[in-house]
């Protein structure tokens, strides 16, 4: 290979690539039964972080950034004036061995721009995942992109070979895609999605027959949604987020704050701050959603809409849940645990097994690591050293507020100013 | 009773040997150290164990009747952090573990079982760490080498997830502080010393010992990290508590170019 040209290719398509945040490569298992290269079993490593803090885990590139379409959020859109590329599939095959042989990533993330037809352009992505698999007996970790609009044969094909495949709902709503991405279908996004559910779901069935059934796209799908482009609330954002979830098995959905890459009058300017909390605030809600057993319409509501930037949004419920207050840690069960502004899944666990050895006091509670200065106001321990003022929800928030500095004062500052 | 100093060779079935002496000879006060780390070694009253693998086996099987598998290869783990005084820490734990009647894993409370399960989780880290942060050179003899320096001992932890992982290729990972590394020969792990001549610099490729194509692809990788970075989200703050700057020398994609 031209190692020159390799180069120039390289930067132009992962520049292209970098704004996809789906970088997860865990929840895979495939493991190395060859002898071959590679293994994607448990947890996913991250071989190095960017300046930016995000987890450098997978070789993320286009095959290319050429596109016959136009959408207004994308720095690929056909009317950007922009340098074009494309790798050979030889290329990305040569670049994903060689560089997980020297064990900087678990493994690829491709996706690509549409160039000719949606079926042309995954025929191609399917080929170099193909290509891995069979002639180099790659065994890392891979995730495709399944373009919008694709055969349902080249789709089938691709789960055979790939660990995740995810397909970018990018706009929150129906009316927003509509106005931003014109050439573009929501069903074309939706069908995918359906497909690869079908497909998991099949392939389960026949494994309980077949022990040697190929596994199908093993770690599942997921989605990625732009925030702060057009403009959905919070509520819309969760809802449909929840929907995926809930109707297409998804594994993840990814939020990725807007970065601003375009002077169209539809989207916010260049300049406009990425809205990094708000972001955060979302994953948080998502969290609480999928591990913390809280209902979506808990957090956000027709009449709580937005989530509260300068708290989490577990204790913002809190605070409007007063009466669900204090929790007993010695007797309170994993539910109710698991809803103290303060305490993480970890230490619930560890409140669990510890308290079996003895009563537990602050003492203790601290050692295991739950952060005190929020969870004191809604807790009851082992101890007769308790918030005994009947503290309204506003005295509560500053008294914590005024003990804890957040990694996003700054940010917060400024995004504050907005609504100021 | 009195006082005891044992001395043993550093290993952990040296140190296990150790617990079966002193449940052996019912002996209090203990004190342990590597011979490495011993001091005064004439003035002191102290004796010199020999690892004996039949009572450290013992020992091993007993703890693990006695607690999760999880939990006594935590005292594995706390083991080759290295820190001092780790053998009586983890003398005390094994103590307690043998006396009490039900299972003291997850007993947080304890001072000992928190500090046992703290270090080994250190320890775990660490190797985490090294295994995202190996970066192998091929050599001119078509191996893939990387060296580290780890805070703890934890090539041996790492050695089973290399093996797997790069099955088809032959690896040598050498830890530089320790003076020792592993070497995969497309059939098993070997234990390795290695004397390097003193013109080689471990954190550069020198075109003598590394392939051609060494330089480009470490030069492709250098600028894949710099593409993916998005300028306007830098954070150094949180990149640095990601990849502490200890590190850096041997990560391709932090060289200079
Ligand atoms: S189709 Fe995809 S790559 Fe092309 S402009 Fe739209 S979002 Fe960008």
């Amino acid at each position: 290979m031209s190692f020159e040209r390799t180069q120039e290719k390289l930067k132009i398509l992962a520049d292209a690539a970098k704004y996809d945040v789906s970088c997860s490569s865990s929840g895979s298992n495939r493991k190395n039964t060859n002898k071959g290269l590679g293994d994607a079993t448990g947890m996913g490593i991250c071989h190095s972080y960017t300046e930016d803090g995000r987890c450098v885990s997978l070789l993320k590139i286009l095959l290319t950034n050429h596109c016959i379409f136009d959408c207004a959020y994308c720095v690929t859109r056909k009317s950007n004036d922009i340098k074009r590329a494309a790798f050979k599939v030889q290329e990305v095959v040569d670049l994903t061995m060689n560089f997980y042989r020297r064990n900087y990533i678990e493994g690829l993330f491709l996706s690509s721009g549409i160039f000719k037809s949606a079926d042309y352009t995954m025929e191609r992505l399917v080929g170099v995942a193909k290509k891995l698999r069979l002639e180099e007996n790659f065994n890392g970790y891979i995730h495709l992109k399944s373009i919008p609009g694709a055969s349902d044969e080249l789709m089938r094909e691709a789960g055979l070979y790939a660990d995740r495949l995810s397909v970018n709902i990018e706009i929150p709503t129906k009316s927003g895609l509509k106005l931003l991405a014109p050439d573009k279908n929501h069903d074309d996004f939706i069908k995918p999605m359906v497909k690869v559910k079908n497909e998991i779901i099949q392939y389960k069935a026949e494994k309980k027959i077949i022990r040697s059934t190929p596994k199908y796209a093993p770690a599942g799908q997921s989605t990625q949604m732009i925030i702060g482009a057009s403009g959905e609330n919070d509520f819309q954002i969760m809802q449909t987020s929840n929907h995926f979830y809930k109707n297409y098995n998804l594994k993840r959905v990814y939020y990725s704050g807007y970065v601003p890459i375009s002077y169209d009058s539809r989207l916010p300017q260049i300049g406009t701050e990425v809205p990094m909390l708000r972001e955060n605030r979302l994953y948080q809600t998502d969290w609480l959603m999928r591990f913390y057993g809280f209902d979506v319409n808990e957090i956000l509501n027709a009449n709580h809409q937005h989530l509260d930037l300068d708290i989490d949004p577990k204790l913002s419920w809190a605070l409007r849940n007063l009466h669900c207050f204090p929790v007993d840690v010695n007797k309170a069960d994993k539910r109710m645990l698991a809803r103290i502004p303060g305490l993480g899944m970890k230490s619930v666990s560890k409140i669990i097994y510890a308290r079996r050895y003895r009563k537990l006091n602050w003492e203790h509670l601290k050692k295991i690591g739950v952060a005190l200065n929020r969870a004191r106001y809604f807790m009851i321990c082992d101890s007769n050293d308790f918030e005994r003022r009947d503290l309204t929800a506003s005295q509560i928030k500053n008294f914590i507020l005024q003990n804890s500095t957040s990694k996003y004062t700054k940010t917060l500052s400024n995004q504050l100013n907005l609504f100021g | 009773m009195r006082a005891s100093n044992l001395i043993y060779d550093g290993t952990f079935d040296g140190f296990l040997t150790c617990v079966f002496n002193v449940y052996e000879y019912k002996l209090e006060d203990v004190a342990i150290q590597k011979e490495t780390a011993v001091q005064n070694l004439l003035f002191s009253d102290s004796e010199t164990i020999i690892t004996d693998t039949n009572k450290a086996d013992r020992v091993w099987i007993g703890l693990k009747t006695k607690l999760s598998k999880a939990s006594s290869f935590k005292v594995y783990y706390a083991f080759l952090s290295e820190k001092e005084d780790i053998e009586v820490l983890l003398l005390d734990f094994i103590k307690y573990a043998f006396k009490s009647a039900v299972p003291i894993d997850k007993d947080y409370a304890n001072p000992t079982v928190l500090k046992v399960s703290q270090i080994s989780k250190m320890v775990g880290r660490e190797k985490h760490r090294m295994e995202a942060f190996v970066r192998f050179k091929l050599t001119k003899d078509q191996i893939y080498f990387a060296n580290i320096e780890p805070d703890f001992n934890v090539l041996p932890l790492i050695s089973k997830h290399f093996k797997s992982r790069y099955a088809d290729q032959k690896w040598i990972i050498y830890d530089l502080k320790r003076h020792y590394g592993l070497y995969y020969d497309l059939q098993k792990v070997e234990i390795i010393n290695l004397n390097f001549s003193d013109d080689f610099d471990p954190t550069k490729t020198s075109a003598e010992y590394f392939s051609d194509e060494e330089f480009e692809f470490q030069k492709l990788w250098q600028h894949y990290f710099k593409s993916t970075n998005i300028e306007s989200r830098k954070n150094m703050n949180l990149h640095i508590r990601h990849v502490p700057k200890r590190y850096w020398k041997y990560l391709s994609e932090k060289q200079p170019n």
